[in-house]
């Protein structure tokens, strides 16, 4: 019939050899389109494939979240709309009705883990048992220390059939859901077939994400390849990715130039125009970052309101971007304009006049502070430069900055110890992720989060705000859990809790050969789309 | 053999000491040694439990003991953020600047030392101050410096070499393929060596051609070729000892060069180990390093000793 159908056997072979020729080109031509993204990083090293990374959020953008995924993901499709959770391993969620404390998974059906194992709810449990129970044969020291952060709230799990998680919180916890699209899952089968070595299990890592790992040279060069089998069919990635460590600036930029790599993190705002005259794309967007310092609430001149006004009123924004050749974004908030619970915030615009008024006003004039910061650092943008500009402001204004400078290493200590080790210190500057409520918000102002327990350096209470962010965690209607977080970061505001000074734009340089990037708001980036033409 | 029997005896001492040293100056350091291990956020709870997971919050000389216990049973520990063993990190750091060093020790010996010889040929000649300028400026300018402008000129502007890293660690490593990443670090690499050796010799045979023997030499009416080869010979155990001292920097890799290369070798690793508190990375790799330069002195003493008859007598 088909011979019929399609006209004598000469045309039939002609016909089959159009066809295979189709279907070779269906096949050739994505993996020519497909390339190879090359991409300079800013990590000194390459990140670990245990399960959460390191290497900041770097680890993840380009590891973590291609290796593995999380039971609930951000969408990364957008570049001009904040992004906000989707479903990943898990399908839906909720909390349970009669019990607060209680959220329960639904978990997606069909994914298997890249060993060939089926991803089922005792995985989940296994995953977090693994990662909070010192106890568990399958713990592992590193990873739970990266992923710590993100599970203080967490108490226990239990699968329910295959496909239903319950996991317990010590309180209730509406915001259970952002912290867990920070855990990534890792599978237990390959871990139990590694007898958990875990220096084998990097070597050999397996999860459900997009990207295979293919090889790792130490220090030197990972590469990842497309997964063919990922879940999620409309995110099939179109390029080979080779991860390159590159700390040096100007080493990222030679790389990008001469053409050893086509994508660079983080350039040097100084070789901006450079790149561009070299036909470089400079990719940037909002993103949640915040440039800011956080102050001492318990002993010195921060504790007025007045002079925490008055330092905000102090320092010239505009300034500040033309330092950074444009790459910021005016921060007088802790977390960007874009953020759905930004707002109407009091904004302390520039005004020295004002700020001088103020610290006459509380007796402080001049008002001797000191400020840490370090010389660099993860997030920490052109740290020095950018403090010596906030110290020339304000000491225009009648302030006494000093600067007392340290390594990112040692600001970390300080910052984690809190206050209360460090009582000279007025104020530190730490940039920080302001992705989700817990870490844009609660965590800087809770009491709950006082250092050393939580990120709370300065120990600033205030019986109000606890209140609120109480009826937060409480509140699991997404509509009215908003008002009530707007109404904490316009309070934040208005009590002037930090100096706010940038929201970086997380500039990336790549060649005009890279294609269908599109940067989100967001510390993570989806890499699927990306193609490199030859 | 009795030589070299105390030479390694003093050896021990000198290990013990640079990992005492070693050990303390990382906790008088501000900062934490889990840095690379948990997060900024991470809360103190997390903190307190990876650190007695890790050992760390054991008293500081059970932890040293402790090391010192393994290192003494050939193990050199367990490496905070790559997990690996700190001899296997070791070994791949120094095998990659081994790399530079193969290339740029021998540049640097053969033109600094003909650059002298020539230099102390016509003293206050055109040839000596050219020399001595070159030298000057090879052991002035500061390497990662003229490294980044290589990297301008040869892979950014000249499109000639690759600007950064190692390659994609397929290719033999003697093809081209690798052979043309490791040109410019070499070279950033062997500018301060080479001066260093030009100036030396330079200084050592203009001083060995004032000694009575050089003049007995010339009263018996030797050739200057003769004279000349005598006072070359006379200056290699000089020489030599410089080029050992210059091996051994060399082996302990150049923090700042090989970061603006981002060659992953052992001044890298290092420095790695450094930023991230990496404690057991740390010991081991200057503890290595350490080691290899007393035997880098060791070897050198004993070359002394077989090329200058009168180190045997003494």
């Amino acid at each position: 019939m088909m011979g019929h159908k399609f006209g004598p056997a000469w045309r039939q072979a002609a016909l089959s050899a159009v066809l295979a020729g189709s279907v070779a080109a269906a096949f050739a031509a994505p993996a020519f389109a497909q390339g190879v993204l090359k991409v300079g990083m800013t990590a000194a090293d390459l990140p670990i494939t245990t399960g959460n990374p390191d290497q900041g959020f770097e680890g993840y953008r380009f590891v973590g979240y291609n290796l593995y995924d999380s039971l609930v993901e951000w969408d990364l499709s957008s570049a001009t709309k904040p992004s906000d959770l989707v479903p990943g391993l898990a399908t839906s969620w909720a909390v349970d009705p009669k019990n607060k404390t209680q959220w329960i998974f639904t978990l997606r059906k069909g994914v298997k883990w890249t060993d060939g194992c089926p991803f089922v709810a005792s995985d989940v449990v296994w995953n977090l048992q693994h990662l909070t129970d010192p106890k568990d044969p399958a713990y592992y020291a590193a990873e739970a220390a990266q992923a710590g952060p993100y599970l203080t709230n967490y108490a226990s799990a239990k699968a329910e059939g295959e496909d239903k998680v319950v996991i317990t919180t010590k309180q209730p916890d509406s915001l259970l859901p952002y912290e867990l699209s920070y855990v990534l899952m890792i599978s237990p089968c390959q871990a139990k077939k590694l007898k958990y070595d875990w220096t084998a299990f990097a070597a050999h890592p397996s999860g459900t994400g997009p990207y295979l790992f293919a090889r790792e040279v130490p220090h030197r060069e990972m590469d990842l390849v497309p997964n063919p089998d990922y879940w999620n069919k409309k995110r099939i990635p179109k390029a080979k990715l080779e991860l390159f460590p590159m700390p040096d600036p100007a080493t990222r930029t030679a790389a990008l130039l001469s053409g050893q790599v086509n994508w660079i993190e983080a350039p040097d705002p100084d070789a901006m125009k450079k790149l561009k005259a070299a036909g470089m794309k400079i990719v940037t967007n909002t993103y949640p970052h915040n440039w800011s310092y956080q102050l001492n609430f318990a002993k010195g001149p921060f504790t007025d309101i007045r002079i925490r006004r008055a330092a905000n009123y102090a320092i010239s924004r505009t300034d500040m971007k033309t330092l950074l050749d444009g790459y910021m974004i005016k921060s007088y908030s802790t977390v960007p304009p874009t953020t759905p619970y930004f707002g109407h915030p009091v904004e302390y615009k520039y005004d020295p006049k004002k700020a001088t008024a103020l610290l006459k006003e509380a007796h402080c004039y001049p008002c001797a502070v000191t400020l840490a910061i370090s010389t660099s650092g993860s997030g920490q943008m052109q740290s020095l430069s950018m403090n010596e500009l906030v110290k020339e402001d304000m000491d225009a204004a009648g302030f006494k900055v000093t600067l007392d400078t340290m390594d990112w290493n040692a600001l970390l200590a300080v910052a984690r110890v809190g206050v209360d080790k460090y009582p000279t210190i007025s104020a530190i500057n730490v940039s920080r992720q302001v992705q989700d409520p817990f870490n844009a918000l609660i965590r800087h102002v809770a009491t709950s989060q006082w250092a050393p327990h939580g990120s709370n350096w300065g120990h600033y209470s205030n019986p109000k705000m606890d209140k609120l962010i109480d009826e937060i965690y409480n509140e699991f209607d997404n509509a009215k859990r908003l008002v009530l977080l707007t109404k904490l970061n316009e309070m934040m505001n208005e009590q002037a809790v930090m100096i706010w000074v940038a929201h970086d734009v997380n500039p990336r340089a790549m060649s005009p050969k890279v294609h269908g990037f599109i940067q989100a708001q967001n510390w993570a980036q989806d890499l699927t789309p990306v193609s490199v033409s030859p | 053999m009795g030589t070299v029997l105390r030479r390694l005896l003093l050896a021990l001492p000198i290990a013990f000491g640079v990992s005492v040293v070693c050990f303390a100056l990382v906790y008088i350091a501000p900062g934490d040694p889990l840095q690379t291990i948990v997060p900024p956020d991470a809360t103190q709870a997390t903190i307190d439990a990876v650190k007695h997971a890790y050992g760390l919050d054991k008293p500081l000389v059970v932890q040293y003991l402790i090391w010192l216990w393994r290192v003494l049973h050939g193990n050199l520990g367990t490496s905070i953020s790559t997990t690996r063993p700190v001899a296997l990190e070791v070994m791949l750091a120094l095998g990659n600047t081994m790399r530079l060093v193969a290339l740029a020790m021998p540049a640097a010996l053969i033109v600094g030392y003909a650059m002298g010889v020539a230099a102390a040929r016509f003293p206050g000649g055109w040839i000596d101050r050219a020399v001595t300028g070159i030298a000057v400026v090879g052991v002035s300018l500061p390497n990662y410096w003229v490294g980044v402008v290589l990297v301008i000129l040869c892979a950014v502007q000249w499109s000639l070499l690759p600007a950064t890293g190692m390659g994609s660690g397929h290719a033999a490593l003697l093809s081209w393929e690798s052979l043309r990443f490791m040109i410019l670090p070499s070279i950033s690499l062997a500018l301060i060596p080479m001066g260093i050796i030009a100036r030396s010799t330079r200084a050592c045979v203009l001083d060995l051609a004032s000694h009575d023997f050089v003049l007995t030499l010339r009263a018996k009416g030797m050739s200057e070729s003769t004279v000349t080869r005598h006072v070359l010979r006379n200056a290699l155990p000089q020489v030599i000892a410089i080029v050992g001292l210059q091996f051994g920097y060399l082996m302990g890799g150049s923090i700042l060069v090989e970061t603006v290369f981002s060659w992953p070798g052992s001044g890298f690793l290092l420095g790695r180990a450094i930023q991230n508190r990496d404690v057991p990375l740390l010991q081991g790799t200057v503890l290595v390093l350490a080691m290899i330069f007393v035997a880098t002195n060791l070897l050198v003493d004993l070359l002394q000793v077989r090329l200058d008859p009168r180190l045997r007598r003494g």
